[in-house]
């Protein structure tokens, strides 16, 4: 399987891409999309992606939820920091977060939820210490964000991605 | 644009709610931009354009071209996906190069490298 198939998931995402652009499930992009996505797996190898696994998809669908919930709440919340006529009592700053998480997927998705979040940045990860430096729009307590990120998203990233 | 008189009226309704929505969306996104002081906070409100605004205009037109076409059309679900995955590159690119130039400037308002 892995000898000819590397990557079995990303070959099968890469052939949803391909259906979806095409809008048909027919016999003939089928093949064409499977022959192009296979191909296209093959020609990544030479950078040779790191190994990943994928365990729970019921657990990664929770995430999801609970990141279009985030994502629709931290827009109302940034949107009225914006609009608010008094800019002064509000304070923005850098938290540094301790991580458990080491799965280089798993990183990588904790990045897009925290950039797809609107007043939370992914600034620098730090490989040695593994901890990222966020910078945060409004900073009440340092500590409710750590807990934010680590209890929402880690715990549930390590599920899926270690 | 010429079937436009085809489309059912809660439809046309639906859909111009959905895209102002998005478009009042990046308009206080781009507000905010020339609002905030530092750019560290500046960099906070054009992610209001590029992920629920640009969800509104999405969703406006999967249900466009879905009630017109009377089939699915769900070709946006890509777009979705392929800003959530390369917008974080963009801004991490933009955040570490203004912490690069801050920390070698010397500022004190940013913290040091580990």
């Amino acid at each position: 399987m892995t000898r000819w198939l590397p990557f079995p998931l990303l070959t099968a995402t890469l052939l949803a891409v391909w259906l979806i652009l095409n809008e048909s499930v027919s016999p003939g992009a089928v093949i064409l999309g499977g022959v192009l996505s296979i191909a296209a797996v093959r020609m990544l190898m030479p950078l040779e992606p790191p190994e990943g696994r994928f365990r729970r998809p019921l657990a990664a669908l929770t995430l999801t939820l609970v990141v279009l919930g985030d994502i629709v709440r931290s827009n109302n919340a940034v949107a009225r920091i914006i609009l608010r006529p008094g800019i002064r009592n509000r304070t923005s700053g850098f938290v540094r977060i301790p991580l458990d998480l080491r799965a280089p997927y798993g990183l990588a998705a904790l990045a897009c939820i925290i950039t797809a979040t609107p007043g939370t940045i992914w600034v620098e990860y730090d490989s040695a210490g593994n901890t990222v430096l966020l910078h945060i729009l409004d900073l009440v307590d340092e500590r409710v964000w750590i807990e934010t990120i680590k209890e929402r998203y880690e715990k549930r990233l390590i599920e899926v991605f270690e | 644009m010429t079937h436009l008189a085809e489309l059912p009226s809660w439809a046309a309704l639906l859909t111009a709610l959905l895209l102002l929505l998005g478009a009042a969306l990046a308009l206080i996104g781009s507000f905010g931009l020339l609002r905030f002081g530092s750019f560290y906070e500046r960099i906070h409100a054009p992610t209001l354009g590029s992920t629920l605004g640009i969800g509104f205009v999405l969703i406006a037109s999967m249900l466009f071209f879905s009630v017109l076409q009377s089939r699915p059309v769900l070709h946006e679900v890509l777009i979705t996906v392929l800003m959530v995955v390369t917008t974080p590159i963009t801004l991490m690119l933009l955040a570490r190069a203004a912490l690069y130039r801050d920390r070698t400037e010397g500022n004190d308002d940013v913290p040091p490298s580990t």
